[in-house]
């Protein structure tokens, strides 16, 4: 028999920052539940949360699809704001393009990204200028990551 | 637990902090960590720390709660507001707040018994 994925949907609100985050949280306590290890859970909820503080600073929301697997976790990120233009760039540690009221907050390191790649095992993103931003990211249940 | 381990509470004891809300006192504090960009906190914080902060936002709840920190250390008087640590409450999360810098309040940490003040170290 096929086990089936536990699915799990999340809205992410782009309105301000008093809600970022609660998906991400939300979600920690369902892998929690289901007995995921501590650093499994701890590397997809990082993760994720980094997705969720960029869809709320750069794109005003968007979703995020969780598909849990026995082997591995994966998030599906979309949003419909104005995509990345160098991907590459957005990529590099220190890099941010957030405005000042959201670096006084603590974001905007430029280490969003960075840490959602250095977190996951695999990631994808897909975007387009105008149009939005898609990021896969896999975490799986086995992985040397999990001893960071 | 073994005997001797540190806890949110004792942490609080020992430093003279204020309580801005204690909902798991007996949450154990192994290590520390300082610092106020989010995301740096979030991608390196250990669980179990103590987290030394001077950030007071609802944001800090989240980097918090999803780093499984022992507690949150306002340092210097940063206090947040009382609808945050209504939340903070709510999630389980102990804030305690001191009018000491962050630097003191490390080497206060680092000098208990039972603390573990460099990454590697056995509490």
């Amino acid at each position: 028999m096929e086990i089936k994925p536990l699915v799990l949907h999340y809205e992410v609100s782009g309105d301000n920052f008093t809600g970022a985050g609660e998906a991400s949280v939300a979600m920690k306590r369902e892998l929690r539940q289901m007995g995921f290890d501590a650093n499994v859970i701890r590397r997809a909820a990082i993760a994720m949360y980094e997705g969720e503080i960029n869809m709320v600073i750069h794109a005003e929301g968007g979703v995020a699809d969780v598909n849990v697997l026995p082997d591995r976790i994966e998030i599906v990120l979309t949003d419909e704001g104005p995509g990345i233009a160098d991907v590459e760039q957005a990529m590099q540690a220190g890099f941010s393009t957030a405005p000042d009221n959201i670096r006084a907050l603590g974001f905007g390191a430029g280490m969003g990204l960075p840490n959602m790649k250095r977190y996951s095992d695999e990631m994808k993103i897909e975007t387009e200028i105008g149009r939005g931003t898609t990021v896969r990211m896999t975490v799986l249940a086995d992985s040397p990551k999990n001893s960071f | 637990m073994t005997s001797g381990q540190l806890t949110a509470a004792e942490v609080r004891r020992r430093l003279k902090l204020k309580t801005l809300c204690e909902p798991e006192g007996e949450k154990p504090v192994v290590s520390g960590y300082a610092g106020d960009l989010l995301s740096w906190v979030m991608g390196r914080a250990p669980a179990n720390c103590a987290w030394v902060t001077v950030m007071n936002n609802q944001n800090v709840l989240a980097v918090a709660s999803l780093c499984d920190v022992g507690c949150v250390i306002c340092a210097e008087g940063a206090e947040p507001e009382e609808t945050v640590l209504e939340k903070a409450r709510a999630q389980g999360i102990n804030v305690y707040a001191s009018p000491r810098p962050v630097f003191e309040l490390c080497a206060a940490l680092s000098r208990l018994r039972g603390f573990a003040a460099e990454k590697g170290e056995k509490a």
